[in-house]
């Protein structure tokens, strides 16, 4: 039963390539991509938790007592705000992507080669 | 190469993965277990050297200050893509004559009950922003979640039905400077600790007792200047889909 | 690993295949926004408060704002082309 939040980390992983492979739509494959980016999150944090520890705050608590791991919760927490701006730009590239080949199917994208 | 076999090369390819992946994870240390060294020095030591009481945001804007600066410039360089994207976009269409001026707006679906429910709401969304951004060092908080709370507010105003009123609050100039401002004081609360303690991103100012708002030497200036940057930021990349919307509707875009 | 995670893994499991067999893009930012509760969830009982308030945040201010109006500007560009063909 440990192995579960690796086991659903590698299975967000794999199912949002799936999603990003087999889309029909521009904008799905963009939302896809979301799913892929928190399974890392995920994972990360899976990795730096502690049995029986409480958050890393000690205002209230002694700094001796047992703490998770605050270095991983940085990275997560900088990348989830990075992540919404990095689909903005990918949106952005979409919507340009429409205008110029007048639809958000991936396959009708060739056009560029006429 | 066609839809079915490039499906079913990714169905063949994607059980693989998977394989691999979970052979790898379970290398990994059990879950539980936290190996990490420098995640328990910093646990330990960290009220005693910085006087804050988060350590997440300790660690975030004073001691990997290095790296918030290089995520900020990433959110900074990828909006700079957006309207650079979407500038061009507008310039090519107003070219073919779709100008047509900003009329006033109103949703047309905004229910009285919206409205006053978002008017009421908007004050307490500043606030509650501004206290994310301001206690960042003391609870859960600092400037990247509170920067996007603080990007909400103007965003209910447009909801609460007035887009000219939301202009005039979130004028383009003053949303664009914002953004610039707080990515470049970062940079610059940086040059003090260069200045006056020697070290680049050192903190150069007095701790203050652990629990107090102004604690923690230089972490109050740099969550205020990331909040600025991340609200300048996501404000700029809303209103440039936005104006897109509205300017080029021949009757009345957001009104239907 | 306590109840709590338990349950959140799971909804967060169930959550990501249900973004991801959606079929309309619309359709997919709300199950988006309850993906991202699910998740704050699972962030809150694996003692990350912080994390937690950025991802809540975020997909449920950030994300769902962003996508929505690139949705719309799609919209809009289909209408005005269907417009210009429609008058030559």
């Amino acid at each position: 039963m440990s192995f579960l939040p690796y086991g659903v980390a590698a299975w967000l992983f794999v199912i949002g390539l799936w999603g990003v492979v087999s889309s029909r739509n521009l904008v799905r494959t963009v939302l896809c991509l979301t799913i892929v980016q928190s399974s890392t999150y995920l994972l990360l944090l899976g990795i730096g938790y502690r049995t029986g520890a409480t958050a890393p705050i000690v205002a209230d608590v002694p700094a001796t007592s047992k703490l998770v791991d605050p270095v991983v919760q940085v990275l997560v927490l900088t990348d989830v705000v990075i992540e919404a701006t990095v689909t903005a730009l990918l949106l952005a590239l979409v919507v340009q992507a429409h205008k110029r080949f007048g639809s958000v199917d991936p396959a009708d994208l060739r056009q560029l080669q006429d | 190469m066609s839809r079915p076999v490039r499906l079913g090369l990714f169905v063949v390819s994607g059980c693989g993965l998977a394989t691999v992946l979970v052979l790898a994870f379970i290398g990994l240390p059990d879950f539980g277990s936290a190996h990490e060294l420098y995640g328990a020095v910093v646990d330990y030591t960290e009220n005693g050297l910085r006087h804050a009481t988060d350590v997440v945001t300790a660690l975030n804007f004073d001691i990997r200050a290095f790296d918030t600066l290089g995520e900020e410039f990433i959110l900074f360089a990828s909006v700079s893509g957006v309207v650079l994207l979407l500038r061009q976009l507008r310039g090519e269409d107003e070219d073919a004559g779709q100008q047509k001026g900003i009329q006033e707006h109103a949703f047309a679906g905004a229910s009285d009950g919206l409205r006053l429910a978002s008017l009421v709401l908007i004050p307490v969304i500043m606030a509650f922003g501004a206290y994310l951004v301001f206690h960042g060092q003391l609870t859960p908080g600092g400037g990247f979640q509170g920067g996007i709370v603080l990007a909400a507010g103007p965003v209910a105003i447009l909801i609460a039905g007035r887009y000219l009123a939301m202009k005039a609050v979130a004028p383009k100039r003053l949303v664009e400077s914002a953004d610039a401002i707080g990515a470049a004081a970062y940079a610059l609360i940086g040059l003090g600790g260069l200045i006056f303690v020697g070290v680049y991103l050192k903190n150069p100012m007095p701790l203050g007792t652990p629990g107090h708002l102004l604690s923690a030497g230089m972490m109050p200036l740099n969550s205020v200047a990331v909040g600025l940057e991340v609200a300048g930021a996501f404000l700029v990349t809303w209103s440039e889909f936005l104006d897109q919307t509205l300017i080029n509707s021949p009757g009345g875009g957001a009104g239907e | 690993m306590t109840v709590l995670q338990i349950i959140g893994l799971v909804f967060v499991a169930v959550g990501g295949g249900a973004v991801v067999f959606v079929s309309e893009p619309l359709r997919q930012t709300i199950v988006l926004g309850f993906y991202g509760i699910a998740l704050t969830f699972v962030f809150f009982t694996f003692q990350a408060p912080d994390v937690a308030l950025s991802e809540i945040v975020v997909t449920g201010i950030g994300l769902p704002l962003i996508i929505l109006a690139a949705l719309r500007k799609i919209r809009q560009h289909e209408e005005l082309r269907r417009q210009r063909e429609g008058k030559e």
